[in-house]
């Protein structure tokens, strides 16, 4: 895969697994999530970080996963542990490092100056390790568009973490999500301007599926790309409810060959089914196409 | 000799009148004359046949050294009645007792303790775990134990291959005259259809019931002209184990991604239209498999014929939703299954002949379109195991697996490529006890793998999405994630013999060479 | 490497392994346990021996109480035991003595 395309590459769902616990993290890629998150930072038992960063080496180094992609949660900046989480993560080849209570631009600089050192150590290409901020507090927040344009090359998107955010905003869990509106939409906006990507929090019920479900056509429709996931189980919804429908698909293909067609006429503004279309529909419609191949759905030829 | 399963079967083994596996129809067509019990004829008047005690039944029809006798396992782990009456047997200073039950599981510890002292020495079973299948295992019983599926136990009876001499039948009502029912009483089990041809070709037949009801107790699964005495205890068994409530769906990621494959499997497969029949086995992911059919028939508007076999709640409430014709009961797992029976007009009881018999003229597997079943292993030629554990233990039973197996138009084998560090898919498995031939799809959570005798099946399932893949890729990923392993050491003595249904040698089991626990 | 004190690493989970790493004169001895002790006990202790060596490890005594874990669990067990046992915290040879 090109530089380009890891970086823009389909993220509907990005799956937690704990770095320590043998049993889970050889075959998760069976369930097809599009990234693994393996998780140093808060799954792993304070004194077991060092036993977690083992397995995750070995893991790395061992299990084939399938083009799945493999981003290594690391624990926060204010601990003594995510120096050697970057330098394991780098050697074992990780895809990339979500940065945990990620708050302000130099912290992700700070991380990928360490990052360049350990590709250096290790042989690793260097830029080849992503990286994506995880925005936990209301600072992080506050600085989100600086910290999506801290570093173009490598950082993919940013996330919000829901428990730790409700936490400093001293709300707490409400269905319909009023409590995260203010954090979900300045992340968003934040991270269009940025032009990079955009996902949502965990949601923590695995047995409440009507609940995720609601959860999930909320984040489509804010314009999210993605969720992180919890279990499994979780997976299909999200495929489901950001995959394009085939009608928005065939909408899609005919936006973009009407434009073109029209374009090749001179006529840059007119109408189709009653609704003005010029130029500035196409993005949108590509990237639904895009989004339905990526998505394995795309049937047709352009 | 090496059968047609390329099992090699001893020499000794064929001395004692065995044939050699040669297919599963190789008998097909063939004439026999059943054999008969001798009886003794009463017709005086009677009042009852009620005795004092097991004891007084056991004197009553004349136990000697040597004997034959046979038992059901409808209470499975909740079963008092076999530990009862061993225990009556054995301090009655009676030894070299063969026991020919349905089956046997953990809840018959007492009698590995009888082998050891060689008072059992020999044991006819579809299942055997726990400390027997431990006993057995290391070469304890004096002769070798027979493993047949239900369907060829009820051959091998009125073939006359095997003889009954006493079957003690629990049963959780019984009338003094001995006519039983599976239903009702303190110990409901639904049904008693495995002890039907018990019944029928023991010479004498003992009901045990801790339900004495009023004559006649009708309509009756054992019938009273069967029945020579009838004996009343306390307790023939724990209702909580004889039926558990009912099994919670499973949530396991890996078992619902394994049953949606298995009906998408049957989905996009011929035998899928209105009217169509069914079996499961139990166990995680073929009982979550349940849970998928509804969809898969809701969203075609087609409705199931029958389902046979095991009967729980998810099988209960296809019929209560009228998306199945009617259930025939082999037996009950759970309270939703035994209150059914008990209460709904169309379902019904069936023996153990009329289910799997592969010596009548026609049983149920023989018109089955889909079954899905576990397995312990499974190797490249489809056999499947499902009795040596990964230890070289006997712990499990061929129960229905190699009936319906047979029976089946479509076969579904459903089980994760590897559990822990053991690959289920291997190249050869331990023991077999399903031929490969009567195996036609394997679903794991690797992918899909289907018999290369059914290029029928592979055509129709390229159609759609399912991830398939050859057995021989699947047992490769399988060794390449857990590493080639070592061969289980087993001794030269042969500790159990696996009759296919017909009657023929499919394999054998020999002592596993490791100390005894 | 130098061996100053007993450590373990790993659970009893299933699909773990529990490895105990003690200091010992002279010679590596690995006590084994394992619930595919018949299969795979063989390639467990050469996985040890194997693992223990690259990390230029001699005088231990290693104990192994396996539940069926692969082999890249075998490894991570073993290196984490042996780094705790020698006290090492930070600094790790990835890609080198740790493969």
């Amino acid at each position: 895969m090109t530089h380009e395309k890891r970086m823009r590459r389909l993220r509907r769902s990005m799956m937690f697994l704990n770095a320590q616990r043998p049993a889970l993290i050889k075959d998760a890629y069976i369930y097809k999530p599009d990234s693994l998150m393996l998780d140093l930072e808060d799954a792993v038992a304070e004194n077991q970080k060092d036993a977690a960063r083992f397995s995750l080496y070995n893991a790395l180094k061992s299990v084939d996963y399938r083009g799945v992609e493999r981003i290594v949660r690391i624990n926060g900046l204010d601990t003594p542990h995510w120096q050697e989480d970057i330098r394991v993560t780098v050697a074992g080849r990780a895809d990339g490092i979500r940065i945990a209570k990620c708050e302000t631009a130099q912290d992700v600089l700070t991380v990928v100056e360490h990052i360049e050192k350990a590709e250096e150590e290790f042989g690793v290409e260097k830029g080849f390790t992503l990286v994506m901020a995880a925005l936990e507090s209301p600072l992080g927040i506050i600085n989100a568009y600086d910290i999506c344009k801290a570093c173009p090359e490598r950082l993919f998107g940013v996330a919000i973490s829901g428990g730790d955010y409700r936490k400093s905003m001293q709300a707490s869990f409400n269905p319909g999500g009023i409590e995260m509106m203010g954090g979900r939409a300045n992340m968003l906006i934040a991270a269009r301007a940025a032009g990079v990507q955009c996902f949502d929090t965990v949601f923590t019920d695995v047995d409440d599926m009507d609940g995720f479900r609601e959860e999930v056509i909320q984040n489509k429709q804010m314009g999210f790309d993605g969720k992180s996931l919890i279990s499994p189980r979780q997976i299909a919804i999200v495929h489901e409810i950001f995959t394009p429908t085939q009608r928005e698909i065939r909408n899609a293909e005919r936006i973009v060959r009407a434009v073109r067609e029209q374009a090749a006429q001179g006529i840059g503004v007119f109408t189709l089914d009653g609704k003005m279309l010029d130029i500035a529909f196409v993005p949108g419609a590509e990237r639904t196409i895009e989004l339905a191949k990526a998505s394995g759905v795309y049937e047709g030829d352009l | 000799m090496k059968n047609a399963v390329n099992r090699d079967i001893p020499q000794e083994v064929l001395d004692m009148g065995y044939e050699p596996f040669q297919g599963s129809n190789y008998k097909e067509g063939k004439e026999y004359t059943k054999a008969a019990p001798t009886v003794r004829m009463r017709p005086a008047q009677q009042e009852t046949k009620v005795l004092a005690s097991i004891r007084e039944a056991i004197k009553a029809v004349e136990f000697r050294d040597g004997m034959t006798i046979s038992f059901h396992h409808h209470f499975r782990e909740g079963d008092y009645v076999v530990n009862l009456v061993m225990k009556e047997i054995v301090d009655m200073g009676f030894k070299d007792i063969t026991i020919a039950a349905s089956s046997l599981g953990q809840a018959h510890d007492p009698v590995a303790e009888y082998i050891e002292q060689g008072i059992v020495t020999g044991i006819q079973t579809s299942g055997i775990r726990g400390k027997m299948g431990e006993v057995v295992s290391h070469g304890k019983l004096k002769t070798p134990a027979i493993l047949r599926s239900h369907g060829g136990r009820v051959r091998a009876i009125e073939s006359g291959e095997v003889h009954i001499d006493v079957a003690f039948i629990g049963a959780p009502t019984s009338d003094c005259m001995g006519n039983a029912r599976g239903k009702g009483g303190k110990s409901d089990c639904g049904v008693l259809g495995y002890a039907v041809v018990d019944s029928k070709y023991a010479d004498k037949v003992v009901v045990i019931t801790d339900c004495l009801v009023d004559f006649p107790n009708f309509p009756p699964s054992i019938e009273a002209i069967d029945v020579d005495y009838v004996v009343v205890v306390d307790e023939i068994g724990n209702p909580k184990k004889i039926a558990s409530s009912a099994a919670r769906f499973s949530t396991d990621p890996r078992d619902l991604l394994m049953a949606e494959y298995c009906a998408k499997v049957i989905e996009n497969t011929p035998y899928f239209k209105d009217g169509f029949s069914f079996q499961t086995g139990a166990g995680g992911p073929s009982l979550a498999a349940n849970r998928f059919l509804e969809p898969i028939l809701v969203k075609h508007g087609i409705k199931l014929g029958w389902i046979i076999g095991g009967i729980s709640a998810p099988a209960v409430d296809l019929l209560n939703k009228g998306l199945v014709g009617a259930l025939i009961d082999t037996q009950d797992f759970d309270i939703a299954g035994i209150e059914s029976v008990n209460s709904h007009p169309r379902h019904f009881e069936m023996s153990t002949s009329q289910y799997a018999n592969p010596g009548n003229k026609s049983a149920f597997v023989n018109k089955l379109d889909y079954v899905i079943l576990a397995a312990l292993e499974v190797d490249v030629n489809f056999n499947v195991n499902v009795i040596t554990g990964s230890d070289g233990v006997l712990r499990g039973a061929p129960g229905g697996h190699p009936d319906t197996a047979a029976g089946a138009r479509c076969c579904i084998i459903v089980t994760p490529l590897v559990r822990g560090r053991m690959a289920t898919i291997c190249e050869d498995v331990v023991t077999v006890t399903t031929p490969g031939e009567n195996v036609d799809v394997l679903v794991t959570d690797y992918g899909i793998a289907v018999n290369p005798r059914r290029p029928d099946l592979l055509e129709a399932l390229q159609k759609t999405n399912l991830p398939l893949r050859t057995i021989e890729e699947l047992q490769k990923e399988a060794y390449a994630m857990v590493g080639t392993p070592d061969p289980l050491p087993f001794k030269e003595r042969i500790v159990a013999i696996l009759e296919a249904r017909d009657g023929t040698v499919l394999d054998v089991v020999r002592q596993i060479d490791t100390p005894a626990t | 490497m130098q061996i100053k004190q007993s450590a373990m690493a790993g659970t009893l989970e299933s699909s773990d392994v529990q490895v105990t790493i003690e200091p010992h004169e002279g010679s590596v001895e690995i006590e084994l346990e394992s619930s595919v002790m018949l299969q795979y006990g063989r390639q467990i202790k050469a996985c040890v021996q194997d693992t223990l060596k690259r990390l230029n490890v001699n005088d231990v005594r290693v104990t192994v109480v396996d539940k069926g874990a692969l082999e890249c669990t075998i490894k991570a067990r073993v290196q984490c035991a042996v780094y705790r046992a020698a006290g090492v915290e930070t600094g790790f040879p990835w890609g080198g003595a740790i493969q």
